[in-house]
């Protein structure tokens, strides 16, 4: 009963659009539900340094190299950013963290794809990076207050990310008929990839209708993708390049650039674990988690140390 | 390679203490919570918080207080705890009426 009431006045602080914070009320579904998304989130911003962190060495130029490695960082940072959001609903981020080492947690399907040439860094930027705004700038209005405040910090540094990338792909697109080809060939790999990242149709979305009901996101999965494909089709168009889709046609009436089906079949494929990288990120973080004990064994050291001296003083 | 027990490790990701972060952006402006970073201590969590939350420059200052520090009113205590606030209008300019036509300030 006591519950009920509750719920209802929660909802009315959600219809009326009052952000809920860490120590207000909420329903232990609305509290699950928002730590499974944060958390794989965060997951996806950790995992998504790998395929870049892959071209670091290998940049073209220093600006190129200065670029990137400032682009990884910022992923680095995004990730801190929303464990600390994940822990306000009382998880610990270390256990977050395990479960991303047993390989127990999800993140984003693209990150389990290849950077196989230089081009595939432009391309990430312009559509991965692309996509990942269009999803973000919707969840910066998110009901949950931490997560909300976490998306505008990022969403204030993803302009640079796209902008980069796009960059890129447009000096490759107007030089040599090699890098022109290396660039479009970038596109046909990760146009339909980077569909997938706004996940399944809302038809066959279990969780949409519960998160749009309290404003966890505000627009569905086919929405949001539409959107970024109304936004990117002329952005390609514009330096020459074609977006591999026999189906792709604008539609005058809906102001819409309608596209073909993507291959389901392909997105549960490698959310299950087999796409082309999945065991090579998971063996790469483990390395990264394993290889920087040694930071954190002296850390702790220097602090016990410095402790216990200021203790003594 | 070092292969370590699964006790040793555990031992050494032991998650260290919480740490809430707050940044001054303008000269003049108060800071404002930023977020929050885990680390063994004060020295390490400003670091930690420089590079996590001070990547673009434009910060002045930074502070960092351990979370467990932070005492906080709950969201129950909207009502009463605010009240002597909430019910004083006198307190605020609009509540005295002044002369046509006099400037106050
Ligand atoms: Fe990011
Ligand atoms: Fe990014």
């Amino acid at each position: 009963m006591e519950d009920k009431k509750r719920l209802e006045e929660f909802e009315a602080r959600i219809q009326r659009g009052e952000k809920i914070e860490p120590k207000d009320w909420m329903p232990e579904r609305y509290r699950k539900q928002l730590i499974r998304m944060i958390s794989q989130h965060a997951h996806s911003e950790v995992v998504g340094m790998l395929p870049e962190g892959n071209w670091i060495t290998r940049a073209p130029s220093l600006r190129r190299k200065l670029v990137l490695l400032a682009k990884v960082q910022d992923e680095a940072g995004h990730g801190l950013y929303l464990y600390s959001a994940a822990e306000t609903l009382g998880v610990d981020r270390q256990e977050l963290i395990e479960q991303l080492l047993e390989g127990k947690a999800k993140y984003s399907n693209i990150f389990n794809y290849p950077t196989l040439t230089w081009a595939d860094i432009g391309v990430i930027g312009w559509l991965v990076d692309g996509a990942a705004i269009v999803n973000q700038t919707m969840l910066a209005k998110s009901s949950y207050g931490p997560y909300s405040r976490a998306m505008i910090r990022i969403c204030k540094e993803e302009n640079f990310h796209k902008r980069q990338g796009y960059e890129i792909v447009a000096t490759m697109a107007k030089g040599t008929p090699e890098q022109k080809k290396m660039v479009q060939d970038a596109v046909n790999r990760w146009w339909w990839p980077s569909l997938m990242m706004f996940g399944p149709h809302d038809t066959d979305s279990p969780n949409s209708g519960e998160l749009l009901r309290w404003k966890v996101k505000t627009k569905t999965n086919d929405e949001l993708r539409q959107r970024f494909v109304n936004l990117t089709v002329p952005q390609a168009h514009a330096v020459g390049l074609t977006i591999p889709d026999p189906d792709l046609k604008y539609n005058p009436e809906t102001g819409n650039w309608e596209f073909g089906e993507i291959d389901w079949d392909e997105f549960w494929r490698v959310i299950k674990g087999d796409g082309p990288c999945n065991r090579e990120r998971m063996r790469a973080r483990r390395k990264a988690h394993e290889e920087g004990a040694w930071v954190r064994e002296a850390a702790a050291a220097y602090a016990a140390k410095h402790g216990m001296k200021s203790r003594v003083a | 390679m070092n292969h370590k027990t699964k006790a040793e490790n555990e031992a050494t990701d032991t998650q260290w203490p919480l740490w809430e972060v707050f940044v001054q952006e303008k000269q003049g402006a108060p800071h404002e919570h930023a977020g929050s970073v885990h680390a063994p201590d004060a020295e390490i969590a400003l670091q930690n918080a420089r590079d996590v939350y001070a990547r673009r420059g434009r910060l002045l200052s930074i502070w960092v207080v351990p979370s467990a520090a932070i005492t906080a009113t709950t969201p129950s205590d909207d009502g009463p705890f605010f009240d002597p606030g909430n019910d004083k209008i006198y307190r605020h300019p609009q509540f005295y009426k002044v002369p046509r036509g006099v400037k106050m300030f």
